[in-house]
């Protein structure tokens, strides 16, 4: 892929690497190897932020000389073996889509002819790829939700969408991991915290993971909701042979 | 210990943001005049990435409850302690009980205090800037305490002065590289960019400054990718939006140029109705 990749200088301190402009997986998959190899390699690199097909490499000081880093960087992707391999898992996301969270689930039923149980059904059975966190701390960007539960933003975003709401917009899927503006169809909640401020590591996913949604009651929810709180809950995970 | 008597338009604790996080999706925040603010912690002699009180076109009254040495740098809104006006960019020798208060405003929109050793405030995530969904506030109310060094000893105004340049403040040229998505603006479009004097809407905070006038916008959006503060966003309505230091990691509007530090601190000085016009450079390649 490497022939296809441009480098560009943003600011004074960084340089943005794309890829053809698509979503893809294998795209996906070549960046994520890409940061982890730049990450683990210099020294000089302040922050990594993954793009659906592109990675901004911030530098901790000005870039002196932007022709010998675009060579540095282009050295690490030639660079076969990851020194520190970073394990990637697929998670279970525990939901809950009773109406009491899914405040759209009926209003969505009715425009797509679908029952509340398909779409429900249509959206725990995929797993999803994290492609990035951004938005908000601890927001995914994943992609595979299902084509026909599809559905348009809302005409009008809401001031408050709680924590934890598990919702639609277009044709992307998320969970809004605090209290938010925000104008996607809400179909469900998880009681599972996404960032925790305290933790050293405040968000347990990462870019290169996948998820699944696992359809949960209401009475299971209140119950995780307490151990998330205590800080004990976690989530069910594989390693990603 | 300095305590908050009034927290004006809007007041918070900055140093220069929360490194190394963003791929959580972290904001970087931090001081939004990064000139103004590393100024002041040099006058003392702290470090510069001490964290500071950014105060947003004055109005804030603050009471200092111990003896402090400060420094107050940026924006003039006529700072007074105890009503007897004070130098700004200088050591300052404060005797608790007294109270700093600001009065007309001069010039620039943000003014930073910095104490010696730093403003002690939660540090999360290795930094003690405010910033929303992160640290327990995201401004400063009546009557918070900000912790800070007890026991500060008086010091001279003695050594060399450090002169702090305040043209960047007044000019209203912002230099900026070209962005990511700017080759796919047609030669009419990179024009208006150049030649606008563009007027700054009320819509401005430390997450990003909206533009009034409008470029026409036949840009496609593009899938989510890295911004960072200073990047210049094209929405579709045609209206720019330039990204400040609590914005969010990534975005979808294509990003029509890139301010550099100067430039962002420029802009961090201006305020609504205030007029900006942006100037390409390029990149010197090495």
């Amino acid at each position: 892929m490497l022939d296809s990749l441009t480098y560009k200088p943003y600011g004074e301190r960084s340089i943005l690497i794309e890829w053809e402009s698509k979503i893809d997986v294998s795209i996906h998959k070549d960046i994520i190897r890409y940061k982890q190899i730049i990450q683990s390699n210099s020294t000089q690199i302040q922050s990594v932020i993954v793009g659906y097909h592109s990675l901004l490499v911030s530098y901790k000081g000005l870039i002196s000389s932007f022709t010998l880093a675009i060579k540095e960087l282009k050295e690490c992707y030639l660079q076969e073996t990851v020194l520190e391999t970073v394990e990637n898992f697929v998670w279970e996301i525990p939901v809950c889509y009773d109406r009491e969270f899914g405040i759209d689930l009926e209003v969505l039923a009715k425009q797509s002819g679908l029952t509340i149980e398909e779409i429900i059904r249509l959206h725990t059975k995929p797993i999803y790829q994290v492609y990035f966190i951004g938005f908000l701390p601890g927001f995914m960007y994943l992609g595979g939700l299902d084509k026909q539960i599809h559905f348009n933003r809302k005409q009008t975003p809401r001031l408050k969408v709680p924590k934890g709401s598990v919702a639609i917009g277009g044709s992307q899927t998320g969970v809004y991991p605090q209290e938010s503006a925000g104008g996607w169809n809400i179909i469900g909640n998880t009681p599972i915290s996404f960032f925790d401020r305290t933790k050293k590591r405040p968000c347990f996913i990462k870019a290169g993971d996948q998820i699944c949604f696992q359809s949960i009651t209401k009475e299971v929810h209140k119950e995780m909701m307490w151990l998330d709180k205590k800080g004990i809950y976690r989530c069910d995970k594989k390693q990603i042979g | 210990m300095i305590k908050v008597l009034s927290k004006g338009i809007h007041t918070s604790i900055q140093d220069l943001g929360r490194i190394g996080y963003q791929d959580m999706g972290v904001p970087i925040a931090g001081v939004m005049d990064s000139y103004a603010a590393k100024f002041a912690n040099t006058v003392l002699g702290n470090k510069e990435n001490d964290a500071v009180i950014e105060i947003t076109l004055g109005l804030t009254k603050l009471e200092f409850i111990s003896n402090c040495v400060i420094c107050i740098a940026g924006g003039d809104f006529s700072a007074k302690i105890n009503n007897q006006s004070v130098v700004l960019n200088s050591i300052l020798n404060i005797e608790a009980g007294s109270i700093l208060s600001f009065g007309k405003r001069n010039f620039g929109a943000r003014v930073y205090i910095a104490v010696l050793g730093g403003c002690l405030t939660e540090e999360v995530l290795q930094s003690r800037s405010f910033s929303k969904g992160i640290t327990k506030q995201t401004q400063l109310y009546k009557q918070d305490i900000i912790p800070v060094a007890t026991d500060q000893k008086m010091k001279n105004n003695t050594y060399a002065k450090v002169k702090f340049k305040e043209e960047y403040m007044q000019t209203d040229k912002l230099f900026a590289f070209k962005g990511a998505e700017y080759e796919f603006l047609s030669e009419n479009q990179k024009s208006k960019l150049v030649q606008t004097n563009f007027l700054i809407t009320t819509e401005n905070s430390r997450m990003g400054y909206i533009l009034n006038e409008t470029i026409e916008n036949t840009l496609p959006s593009i899938y989510s990718s890295g911004v960072l503060p200073g990047t210049v966003q094209l929405t579709p309505s045609g209206k720019l939006i330039v990204l400040m230091r609590d914005c969010q990691v990534t975005g979808g509007y294509p990003r029509v140029l890139q301010l550099t530090e100067m430039a962002i601190n420029s802009l961090a000085q201006k305020t609504t109705s205030d007029l900006i016009n942006f100037k390409v450079v390029d990149f010197i390649y090495k």
